[in-house]
Order: structure tokens, then sequence, then C-alpha cells
């Protein structure tokens, strides 16, 4: 850790002296420190969300200063969220990477306090989930799969990068509860965890998992090898470039998006001035040709939303993850 | 042949100057990162990778500046175990077991040399691996479902019984005690909190780096405590480094331990330290005959250093193969991979052949700099016990603060880490051996998920576990273990009785 903290301090130096040449922006984007939290260890997703951003941030001269990032690891976010909320609510310098994953454990209520103890800022990035069978696999298309599914619920063992109740399975649940499958069916799911899409996928290969429900990027690899069928993407529309032919499940009458976003929060008591102009310096980011290649060689979509409809974004969302969480009994 | 060109091209890219330094450089830092308790090769990693983007090195040198401080880490990890009894990394808990006796005979500095030079034979070995049969392995991987991993840790956890020396009831005790701990945190299967008393810091399981060094360091610094208060505590002798090559080199156990170690690592998740446990008892029950594992025996140092080098270039297979990380060390490397657009997985072979090559040729350089980089610093290291021991342990305990602290940036893990010093310590007051401690809280955990992935696959049909022939035989090789070593008891026992009876 102190390689790090002796090179920030000579960055810091280095790039108090340009910021000071740098005309000063109106409205500073945060205070005299600028931090990124990230609720993760160093080299998790969390934190590489940080690091982007923050270099960004530098090299757009959103900010005067480096942006320091500071790992705050411990269940899942939690940890980082009791901090923030507890002691520093109000502290406008402060911005913290979270993503569905954290979403998720706030709405199984894992986290201490619900999302209105925090300001919702900005999501800038988005990976897609996906549906993902052999390439010889009996179903061709989502609707062969939960049709399966539906006669015999138990039947089929299914997979993915998270625990039971964790994302990759509540989206599978998503798709289902459309399918038309009842509640009760739902619990019967056989569900198998893995620590990442790569060893999800892998096992599939090896026959041990039939379907597997995980995000696009870690796994692209094995769709161009030809490896593995995507029977359907659950994002809001095809996606670009060399995935473009990956039908989606909402062509295929299943209205599910499942994206993984990757986006920050602020504490609660952060003024409405700090906020817009948190805000306004994460658009200058997401606008910049530097944050569309990141989020290319990352894997990432481009998604942006922000304030009052990121809010909402993530009210919505938490509400239907809550829901589904209780009709199944992950949570009471 | 097609392989000889390639690797002859990947030679061109490896030896160009930058790489050169760049390997160097990675070594270097990977023994020091090793050898400080508690920042292990994982640590390093993640703290190098900012480094590695800030230089703006170009993919290539950057993943052999990566590979370099991962395989340099591996040779530093038991510069600690044998000097202090304390292990730098996971994968030198074994090495306590016979390296940590050997200083205290004054061989330390052959104890360094052996495991430097069988490290660098387990290193080579599998990188030999790599080369030739990293695709073929890679598919044979995928067969290993949750079942055969089960069985895989079954057979594990019966063989490390056999590493312990001394009274078995108490290494049972001491392995149980170590699933125990293993099961504090959120459940990967359900994502419900186990034992965590509310306690957010417990959430993510107790770090293993906090036992261990709680469990060795700690109580190693309380029982000198104890000893001084008896009466001055001797020194250990320094001990000269043999000069004779035989004394030093291992030729038989580096193979054994060596292919064993590189089969296991290409498993994904399994890794490097299941490795050294399985290495060294390979070797026990092999080479065991007058008693001496576990009293300082070279062998016992040579054959998990071995394994354990083997097994970290075993788990590069899986890693750029299939894109699926074999250890948590290689989860940090795919994440890096992936940010400098190398997309891992089944088509980098075809796709980037100049980083795959480059990178293998860099392996091979990586493990002679690093051969000749240890060397000439074993007396250096060795010098370390000429430190009187109340300058030393003070020392010693002031960086397993720095070490754990530097792991999460956590007080709470303090805390913890004495309170394991003092388990350990009433543990050693109670003759229960620490290793089998430690060994349960790694093998604990993967065994106890792949059993939970094969009861979720089959909806909680428990005679699924013998159903896949790879499985069952897997589960016959171990209680075949189980009768032999039942057998040779009884005829022990036999034996003596007999014996007695004559007298």
């Amino acid at each position: 850790m102190n390689i790090i903290a002796g090179r920030r301090a000579l960055g810091a130096g280095m790039l108090g002296l340009a910021g000071l040449a740098a005309a000063r922006p109106a409205t500073a984007f945060v205070g005299p420190r600028p931090e990124c939290l990230a609720p993760s260890a160093p080299g998790g997703g969390w934190d590489f969300t940080c690091r982007t951003v923050g270099r960004l941030m530098q090299e757009l001269q959103v900010v005067d200063q480096p942006v320091q990032v500071s790992n705050m690891p411990g269940a899942v976010g939690a940890v980082a969220f009791a901090n923030v909320t507890s002691r520093r609510a109000a502290d406008h310098n402060l911005f913290v990477a979270t993503s569905t994953v954290g979403l998720t454990q706030i709405a199984q209520r894992r986290y201490p306090g619900d999302i209105d103890r925090v300001r919702w800022l900005a999501m800038l990035g988005a990976d897609t989930g996906v549906i993902l069978v052999r390439a010889d696999s009996r179903f061709k298309t989502l609707a062969d799969f939960l049709g399966a599914l539906k006669s015999d619920p138990g039947g089929i063992v299914t997979g993915g990068s998270s625990s039971l109740g964790g994302y990759d399975h509540l989206r599978l649940l998503l798709l289902a509860q459309k399918a038309g499958i009842p509640a009760a069916d739902l619990k019967r799911f056989r569900w198998i965890h893995y620590d990442g899409g790569g060893p999800a996928v892998t096992q599939m290969l090896g026959g041990h998992v039939e379907v597997v429900s995980t995000d696009l990027a870690e796994i692209a690899g094995f769709v161009e090898a030809g490896q593995i069928r995507v029977l359907g993407a659950m994002a809001e529309a095809r996606l670009a470039g060399a995935f473009a032919d990956i039908p989606t499940a909402r062509e295929q009458g299943y209205d599910v998006v499942g994206l993984n976003w990757r986006g920050f929060y602020t504490g609660g008591r952060v003024s409405d001035e700090h906020y817009n102009a948190m805000i306004a310096g994460l658009k200058r980011v997401y606008d910049s040709e530097g944050w569309k290649e990141a989020a290319r060689r990352s894997g990432l979509q481009p998604v942006w939303r922000s304030g009052p409809e990121f809010e909402r974004f993530v009210a919505g969302m938490v509400s239907e993850l809550r829901g589904l969480s209780q009709e199944i009994g992950i949570i009471s | 042949m097609d392989t000889l060109f390639s690797l002859a091209h990947g030679f061109t890219v490896a030896t160009q100057p930058v790489n050169l330094l760049v390997a160097f450089i990675g070594c270097f830092v990977g023994t020091v990162i090793g050898a400080l308790p508690g920042i292990g090769p994982v640590n390093g990693i993640a703290i190098l990778i900012p480094l590695a983007f800030s230089l703006d090195l170009s993919p290539v040198s950057a993943l052999i500046l990566l590979t370099s401080v991962y395989y340099g880490s591996m040779f530093g990890g038991r510069i600690a175990s044998i000097l202090l009894n304390i292990p730098g990394d996971s994968s030198a808990v074994v090495t306590c077991i016979d390296g940590f006796p050997m200083a205290k005979k004054g061989l330390a500095a052959d104890a360094l040399a052996i495991s430097a030079i069988s490290s660098f034979a387990g290193g080579t070995l599998a990188t030999i691996g790599l080369t030739v049969l990293a695709p073929t392995l890679a598919m044979a991987a995928i067969h290993f479902g949750p079942r055969e991993y089960f069985a895989l840790y079954v057979m594990a956890i019966v063989i490390v019984g056999g590493i312990a020396t001394g009274n078995p009831a108490k290494t049972l005790v001491a392995g149980l005690l170590g699933l125990a701990i293993g099961t504090v945190g959120i459940d990967p299967a359900t994502g419900i909190p186990r034992f965590t008393f509310g306690a957010y810091e417990l959430y993510e399981g107790i770090d293993f780096v906090i036992v261990a060094i709680g469990l060795f360091a700690i109580s190693e610094f309380l029982v000198y405590i104890e000893q001084r208060r008896s009466g001055p505590v001797e020194q250990v002798p320094v001990g000269r480094r043999s000069t004779a090559l035989r004394r030093l080199t291992y030729p038989a156990t580096s193979l054994r331990a060596g292919l064993l170690g590189f089969v296991i690592g290409v498993l994904p998740g399994a890794g490097a330290t299941l490795a050294s446990f399985m290495g060294y008892a390979l070797e026990k029950r092999v080479s065991d005959k007058d008693g001496t594992f576990g009293k300082g025996d070279p062998r016992g140092v040579a054959a998990p250093e071995a394994a354990d080098n083997a097994a970290a270039g075993g788990s590069l297979v899986p890693m750029l193969t299939l894109g699926v990380p074999g250890s948590g060390t290689t989860a940090i490397m795919l994440g890096m991979l992936v940010t400098l657009n190398v997309q891992p997985g089944p088509l980098l072979f075809q796709q980037q052949p100049e980083i795959v090559w480059g990178l293998v040729a860099a392996l091979y350089v990586s493990n002679v700099i690093l051969l000749v980089l240890n060397i000439p610093l074993v007396g250096l290291f060795a010098k370390l016990l000429t430190v009187p021991p109340h300058y030393l342990m003070p020392g010693v305990v002031t960086v397993s603060f720095l070490g754990v602290y530097s792991v999460n940036q956590n007080s709470f893990d303090l805390l913890m880490m004495v309170g394991f010093g003092v388990f350990g310590y009433l543990l050693r007051k109670l003759g229960i051996p620490l290793v089998p401690v430690v060994l349960g809280i790694i093998l604990g955990t993967p065994m106890e998920q792949s059993l939970r992935r094969a009861m979720a696959a089959s909806g909680g049909d428990v005679w699924t576990l013998l159903e896949s022939p790879l499985a069952l035989a897997l589960h016959a090789v171990t209680a075949c273990m189980i009768l032999v070593a039942i057998v040779r008891e009884a005829r022990r026992r036999h034996g003596e009785a007999a014996a007695a009876r004559g007298a």
C-alpha cells in the first residue's frame, strides 16, 4: 500500500501544479480532496470503476486535484455504506462506486439502511445479462428453455456467478415470471453458484450445468469462439458491434431488462448544489472519448442515467427485486 | 514443430530489453512481497496494477511484470517460513514443517538454497508443461465438475491427516477447528451470513492471512516471552551454506512434486496451496523411511516448494486458454488483461499468439532470473537470524501488524490476529498441531462449496456423488489410502506387542 500512497503523493504534487495553471470551473466538482470510495479490495470491479473514472476526471480537468481512490471492502459494500451514512453523510468530497450487485443487497435489506439514506448520482455504463447454453444444446430460443422450465421446474440445472437470490439468479427468475411460471415453482429451480461467469461457462462446457445466467463481458470470448449460444440478452435494444445478432429477451416476448450497471452514490446530506455539480462532472466523464474507450474495453455499454431519473430507476429496481425476493422466500 | 517455432518467436519478444528489465523488477519486487508476512501474491499484484497502467506498458510487458511478481512471490514466500516459522503466504505454510526445524539446526542457508533450487525446478517443469500441453489440458480440466472436485478435496483432507506427526486425535481436533473457522462469513451458495454475530467485518469470512499470522507469528512471540521469563533464550546458530550441489538438489523429489503440483494447478480453483500440501504429503509417503519428516528433512522443503511453483505455472493454463482463473492471483491478472484489451479465452492462442508465447518465454526467463537473484541473497536472508531474538521478535510482530493491516486497512483484523495468536499459544500448550488448523480453513471452504454445488445440481440426491466414474475412482484411491494406513498401524502395533512379549 505504501507504494501507492507514495506514488499518489508524487502525482498529487505534479497535478497540483497543472491544476494551478488550468482555469478553475465556476462550481467546483467537489471540495479540496476529491475521493472515490471503492467498497471492494484493490482489483475488484468497484475498484476498477473508481480508478477509471478518477483517472478520466483528472485528464478532463473535471477536478483540479487527482482523485484519491480508497478501498473499504466488507460485506459486499455494506461496510462502506455504513461508514458513509453514519460518518460522512455531508461530505461532498466523496463519491462511492456501486452497481446492481450492491443494490440487490439493499433490496434484500443486507445494508444498514435503505436507498433513501444516500443520494444516487448517476450510472455511466452497464454490462448486459445473458442466458447461455452450449452450442449443441437442445434449447434454441428462450421459448424452448422457458417452456421446458415451465413443464418441469426442477428438471433443468441452471447456474451463474451469484449465490441463490443474487442478481444472476433473480434476473433468471424475472424471465421465468414473464413466462408465466408460478412463484411456487420458482423455488424449485436448481441453481448452482459459481465464483464468476468464466467458471460457470467452463462448467457448462463440461456438462455440469445446462443453462447459465450471467453478464456478457466476462464470457464474450466464448461467444466469439462459437462454443456457446446466447438464448437472449436482457438489454433494452440490440447490442452494437460483434453482438448485434444476439436476440434480446424483449423481442422474444419476455420484457425483462437485466443490466448490471456501474454508478455512484454520495452522502445523504450533500447539498443540492454540490450534488448537481458532481453529476455535471460525471456527465463530462461520460461524454468523453476516454470513457467510451474504457467502457468498450471492459465490455460495458455506455448508459447514462442521473439525478431524479436515476433515483427513480434505483427505486424501481429495488422494489422489483425486493418483491421477487419475498416471493421466493429469500427475505421475509 | 509449430510450438517450437512459436516459442522461439516468444523468446524474441521476451528478450527485448524493456521486457527483460520488467521481468527483473517483477522478480525482485515479488521476492520481497512474498517474504513479507501478510502480503502475498494477490496483494502484490493488486498493488502493482496501477503501476503497470501508469507506465503505459504494452499488454505483453504488463503481463510479464505481473507474472514475474507472481512467480517471485512464490519464491519469496518461503523465506519467512524457514527463518521465522511464519508463512509468507498460504502456499508456504507447509514449508514451515521442515524448513523451520532445518533453520533451528543451523541449516537455514541450506534450506533457503534448496527451496530456491526446487522452486526453479518446479517452475520450469510447469512452464514446459504449459508450452507443450496447455490447450489439451484445459479441455481435460472441464471434465472436473462439482462431484469430482468434492472427491479431490476429500482425498486432500485424508492425505493431510498423514502430514501431521503425533497424536491422531489432536490432529483431528485441529483439522475440525480449521473447518469450523472456515465456515464464518457469507455463505457463497445462499448469500446468508453465518457465524458473523452481526459484525460486518466477519461477512467476508476470516482472511486466511490473519489466522496464519496470528497462529504462527503471534503465538511464537508469546512462547518467546514465556521462555525468556525462565532464562535466556538460545540464539539460533547460522551455518554456512553447503557448497556441495548434491546436498542442495533433490531431482527425484522436485520431479514428483512438480508434476503433481502442475496437474493440481491446472484444475481451476485448486491452486498452489493445495498443491504444496499434496506435494509434501506425497513426498512423505514415498521417502519418509526413517521418520525424519517434520524434523528438518531437506526433502520436506524441496517437495512443497517445487509443487507450489509448478502449480503457479499450471494455474496459468486455465487462465490463458479458458479465461478462467485458477487462483485468486490469476483472477486479478485476468481482470487486468481484460482492461488491456486482451480477451482471455478459447481464442487467445489464435488471436494474440505474440502475447501468449511472449509470456511463456518470459516465464522461462523469470525462472532463471529468480534463481540467479535468490542464490546470492540466501546468505543475506540467513543473516537475519544473527539478530538477537530480543530485537528480532518485536520486529517480526511489527511486520505482522503491518502485513495484516495492509490486507483490508481495518483495525478489527488486528484484534482478530491477536486473538488467534492467543488461541495458537493455547493450542501449542495443549500439544495440538497448528498446521492442520490452517489446512482445515484452506480446504474446508472449497470442499463445502463443491458439495453444495453437487447437491444443488442433483436436487439433494446424495448418491450423485458416486455416479461419476472419475469421482468414483478418486474416492476409491482415498479409501485405499485409509485402508493402507489402518493395516500399517495394525501391523506396527502387532509388531510392538510381539516385541513386548519377546522381551
